[in-house]
């Protein structure tokens, strides 16, 4: 193969790698944890189906919950015990997900399922077995991207028809701490280059760059003689790249290895690219050339909280306090509770004033904190990191934006994130769109580099999550909107036969009334001469559009009902708003996402409440069109008997207000606000009478 | 070691931080005046200095009262040396010699109308110590063109001493002969170009005395500047150790020096007419404006070809009012005026994302509905 001219991608940073303290060791296979917790959700798609009941016994590598729908992925048991509970439970998730979880009790044997013991189902010759074959395997074994979004491995793969020029396996592993994928490449370096044969094969591309970048020499150098091990030089080429955070996002790891960009809101294989990550392609050589499904993973454990820094092969499911006992995990003290314990007084019983300990999911630059130490290692769970205070100091308290564009120098993707921010913070979501907000990797560079601190991330996931929404809501009142439109039509033409009907009839009515009419016309002249008004020529008119009249007063009360709703809702969302503004302006930072995630819910409610007001004025509005000689028919007596309705209950109110004013009740300042109301409403009402005697006059 | 599910922080991505932070972008600023500093005082005796702590005080002085006002945490902003910052380049900017109220309500002025009303720092549309300038120079225009002193050489080889200084700042005591004070190169060359030609001009001990030839160490070249050229030459350094330091980008200075120099260059082939470009580069405010005073981000263009644009911008403006403008030097109006266009150059200049064919530019349309979101790292 010819050599490879290197591309760069714009911005990156160069944090403090600290990658060696969890290299020093081979991988240890980590202990059976007694009870393992299986999300069937844990991929990119439709979560799996629960094909086990609580009760049942199951084996190592046994399927236990069945893709779901084309993007979705097979669940199996990561070892041999008893189905002990299937419930909902949280996930280790950024925003704190639930998901149905399979609760395993570990019998202790770890046996495996008699086909995958006996090797029945290895496919030996795999680089001569059918494509869908090697596809099917990999759907069958549940195997996902190892890297972090955890895509279906399968439904990437099935690229017929496209034309895939390159197939690029990301070895870059650029965050800082996490060394699962270099301990992979240097112990299972002939593994994970035989899963590269199988891909390969599988998307029928020219050729394949692994990209590693050049702070794992061992790796590289492993990987290159597995590389000659297989004879696949002509194919496969082993990259060394410059060490860049983030060198290894997808985008930015095509961009180094091929100079080409993935269209915005596109796909790889657009370009003709497929990316997967090493510790996929491993996994890929298990289930086809052995026949194990995914059901454990590389993990780092790292962080000076942390004795003995590793890498560790655990079980999907088992829980991280499990992996955290093994390690041996220091739980820092508060410099109170240091002091308490040098001056001998008070035993270990104080656990509530111990600094409260932070364990990250993923690498310092994107992961994510766990609310706790029970939830489970997923199959995209590449690293358990735990700081110490000082290791990792929590930001500082924000400050201005002082626009000094460092952030603009880090982004990787060209975006402005000073301006993001801006719009972010005033909730111009319209201008972070302009400004290419959905282009954001999140991948922390920014604010990274942020002399303010401002945690900008944050910033963009929830305004993402606002467009989104606005998205939904928008696409929401369209599709009602056109309903609208359709019964609409159809009750127009319903109302326009009925009318040609009426029409008829009345046409029938008239010529046999016309002759009684003839013959009393001349009596009617005589007697009054004066011309009355005769009351009844407006009557059938009226009794044809006597059901609207309900129909409107019904909307209006609904529309009334569905303002306040909103109103409410509105009223929530900004006093949650200011209390984070609160939050912000005061000490702490941390305790911001809760209002902020409660705030999405509430922002959604306001959405939906306000689509509903939408659409309920549009009936209305309709209505009344259709409706105008029921709005002229409100004469001064209806405005008159509910003016002294008002009154009357004015009246009452005020008997009451001066009840509890006399008996000091406390809900005064309730009736108070009552009756200021009901004054209010009666001013409407006089006011109207007015009009109504000005228009008349 | 029983956790309970409650007892674990959460935070949000990064939980890393590369240690950078405001106060000390503000404070390697400052220091990168030092070198300019130590010239101007070299050259023009103790005014500088003296103006320098007196706008320190006074801008410390005001950002607490207004942070007390709008009950702000006190020490956490005034940790963060913007204010100081806004003194220190006010101190220079300011003639050696003003008397101290004009520095006072220069730096008030800066600290409370153009910086906090508008929310405090990073909130301000216009360089605050720019404002400041603007208002004392429109409001007192003679304490600002005639408080310069002459370089040391030309007052007899001696600078004023420190007690003269505070004195004449202080008491305002006119008891300095004309001899220490004068007017900058620029305004000379400008004012003796009406009458006389390039020769006569640089006849001007301003330009060709035999002790500034002794000083800069060499001849007395015909685009000698009165000491000016040493204080430039010291805020360029200035200016390029905080290049190095990636304080700023190169766009702002690069840009507002390319365009100053391309006009003068261009008109400057008349040197009987006009000032020729060595002096629109090496005297008055240019290199502290190009290095200092431009680059202050918060007023500032942020999107690379916009910080391009933005700095041509004064550079040109700079020759503009310099040219055909009545004040003596012209860095803080093209500043100001270039303030009012950064925001909607930003607009226009906005660069291509990764991944889209061009950039998008200028004022969003309606939310479209078609665009996905792409926040996958990697499968
Ligand atoms: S790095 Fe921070 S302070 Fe600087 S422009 Fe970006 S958001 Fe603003
Ligand atoms: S998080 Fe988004 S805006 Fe920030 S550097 Fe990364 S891609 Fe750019």
């Amino acid at each position: 193969m010819q050599p490879i001219t290197l591309h760069s991608f714009s911005g990156g940073i160069h944090p403090q790698e600290n990658k060696h303290q969890s290299t020093q060791t081979p991988i240890t296979v980590l202990p059976l944890p007694s009870q393992l917790i299986v999300p069937v959700g844990q991929h990119i798609g439709a979560p799996a189906d629960v094909i086990v009941a609580v009760g049942n016994r199951v084996l190592k590598g046994q399927l236990i919950a069945q893709p779901k729908g084309f993007v979705s992925a097979a669940i199996h048991a990561p070892t041999s015990g008893k189905i002990v509970a299937i419930e909902q439970r949280e996930l280790p998730h950024s925003s704190g997900l639930q998901g149905t979880c399979v609760i395993i009790d570990s019998d202790g044997q770890d046996t495996w399922l008699e086909e995958i013991a006996n090797g029945s189902r290895a496919i030996a010759d795999y680089l001569e077995a059918d494509n869908e074959v090697l596809i099917n395997r990999i759907r069958d074994c549940g195997i996902t991207g190892l890297g972090g979004a955890g895509f279906p491995t399968s439904v990437k793969m099935a690229v017929n028809g496209k034309n895939i020029e390159t197939l690029i396996i990301n070895g870059a592993e650029c965050e800082p701490y996490i060394t699962a994928d270099d301990k992979l490449m240097q112990e299972r370096a002939l593994e994970t280059m035989r899963g590269i044969q199988i891909l390969l094969k599988l998307t029928a591309a020219n050729h394949c760059l692994i990209g590693i970048e050049d702070n794992k020499p061992a790796a590289i150098k492993a990987m290159k003689e597995a590389l000659h091990q297989v004879h696949g030089e002509h194919f496969i080429n082993v990259v060394s790249i410059p060490t860049k955070y983030p060198s290894g996002g997808e985008k930015q790891l095509i961009e180094i290895l091929t100079g080409k960009e993935v269209p915005s809101g596109g796909i790889p294989a657009e370009i003709g690219i497929v990316c997967q990550n090493v510790g996929t392609c491993e996994a890929v050589y298990r289930a086809v050339a052995e026949g194990k499904p995914l059901i454990s993973r590389i993990t780092t454990i790292t962080g000076e909280s942390i004795e003995q820094p590793q890498n560790v092969e655990v079980l999907i499911g088992t829980p991280v306090k499990h992996l955290l006992d093994f390690a041996g995990f220091k739980q820092e003290k508060s410099l109170f509770q240091k002091f308490w314990h040098s001056i001998g007084a008070g035993s270990d019983n104080s656990a509530a004033s111990a600094a409260k300990p932070r364990i990250i999911m993923g690498g310092p630059m994107m992961g994510f904190t766990l609310s706790s130490d029970e939830l489970p290692i997923l199959k995209s769970s590449n690293c358990i990191l735990a700081p110490s205070q000082k290791e990792l100091p929590a930001n500082d308290v924000a400050s201005a934006c002082i626009r000094c564009g460092l952030c603009t120098e880090a982004c990787p993707a060209d975006l402005l994130p000073q301006q993001l921010y801006w719009f972010s913070k005033s909730g111009e979501l319209d201008k972070a769109e302009q400004h290419n907000i959905a282009d954001c990797i999140e991948c922390g560079a920014c604010s990274y580099v942020c002399p303010s601190q401002i945690p900008l991330v944050q910033y963009y996931r929830h305004t993402k999550g606002a467009i989104k929404e606005e998205r939904a809501a928008q696409d929401k009142s369209n599709r009602s909107k056109i309903r609208f439109e359709a019964r609409q039509d159809r009750l127009d033409r319903e109302a326009a036969e009925k009318e040609a009907k009426r029409q008829a009839r009345a046409a029938a009515a008239e010529k046999a009334q016309a002759a009684k009419k003839a013959a009393a016309a001349k009596a009617a002249e005589e007697a009054a001469k004066n011309g009355d008004a005769n009351p009844d020529e407006s009557s059938p008119a009226q009794a044809a559009v006597k059901p609207e009249p309900v129909d409107l007063d019904k909307l209006q009360k609904q529309l009334d009902a569905a303002q306040a709703g909103l109103k409410k809702s509105m009223d929530k969302v900004a006093e949650l708003k200011a209390a984070a503004a609160a939050e912000k302006n005061g000490d702490t930072e941390a305790p911001i996402e809760a209002p902020i995630e409660n705030m999405e819910v509430f922002e959604k409610a306001v959405a939906t409440r306000r689509d509903k007001v939408k659409l309920l004025a549009l009936q209305l509005a309709e209505a009344k069109k259709s409706a105008p000689v029921v709005k002229k028919e409100i004469t001064r007596d209806d405005i008159e008997k509910k003016l002294r309705a008002q009154q009357d209950r004015i009246d009452k109110t005020k008997q009451r207000f001066e009840l509890a004013q006399e008996q000091g009740s406390e809900t005064l300042p309730a009736l108070q606000k009552g009756l200021d109301k009901q004054m209010q409403k009666l001013k409407e009402l006089e006011e109207e009478l007015a009009q109504f005697d000005k228009a008349g006059a | 070691m029983a956790l309970s599910n409650s007892g674990f922080v959460k935070i949000t991505s990064p939980h890393t931080h590369g240690g950078n932070t405001t106060s000390r972008i503000m404070l390697l600023v400052i220091l990168a005046t030092v070198p300019g500093i130590i010239a101007l005082t070299y050259f023009f005796g103790w005014g500088t200095l003296i103006n320098i702590v007196l706008a320190s005080f006074t801008a410390l002085a005001c950002e607490a009262l207004i942070l007390k006002i709008r009950k702000r945490p006190i020490s956490f902003f005034l940790k963060d040396n913007s204010a100081l910052l806004t003194a220190v380049l006010l101190g220079i900017a300011l003639p050696p010699l003003a008397p101290w109220w004009v520095t006072v309500v220069a730096v008030s002025f800066a600290m409370i109308f153009a910086k906090h009303l508008y929310g405090g720092l990073g909130n301000n549309p216009f360089n605050p110590a720019m404002v400041g300038y603007a208002l004392v120079l429109i409001s007192f225009p003679v304490q600002m063109t005639t408080n310069w002193t002459v370089p040391y050489f030309m007052s007899g080889a001696e600078t004023i001493p420190f007690t003269n200084s505070l004195s004449v700042i202080f008491s305002g005591t006119a008891g300095l002969s004309d001899a220490f004070t004068g007017a900058t190169p620029l305004d000379t060359y400008k004012h003796l170009a009406k009458n006389e030609t390039a020769v006569e001009i640089l006849q001007n001990p301003l330009f060709s005395s035999d002790v500034a030839g002794a000083a800069s160490g060499g001849s007395a070249s015909n685009w000698f500047a009165g000491g000016w050229e040493f204080v430039n030459i010291a805020f360029l350094l200035g200016g390029l150790a905080l290049l190095a330091l990636r304080i700023f980008t190169w766009h702002i200075p690069l840009s507002l020096l390319a365009a100053l120099g391309t006009c003068s260059v261009i008109f400057g082939w008349d040197a009987d007419l006009y000032v020729p470009w060595s002096l629109h580069i090496f005297t008055g405010a240019t290199m502290l404006g190009a290095f200092f005073i431009a680059t202050d981000p918060v007023t500032a263009s942020t999107t690379p070809l916009g910080k391009i644009i933005y700095g041509a911008g004064i550079g040109i403006l700079i020759f503009v009012i310099r040219t055909w403008g009545a004040y003596p030097d012209a860095v803080a109006f093209a500043v100001l005026l270039m303030n009012f266009a950064a925001p909607l150059i930003d607009t226009y200049t906005q660069p291509r994302t990764y991944g889209h064919e061009k950039a998008k530019r200028g004022m969003p349309a309606k939310l479209d509905t078609s665009t996905t979101d792409s926040t996958s790292k990697e499968g």
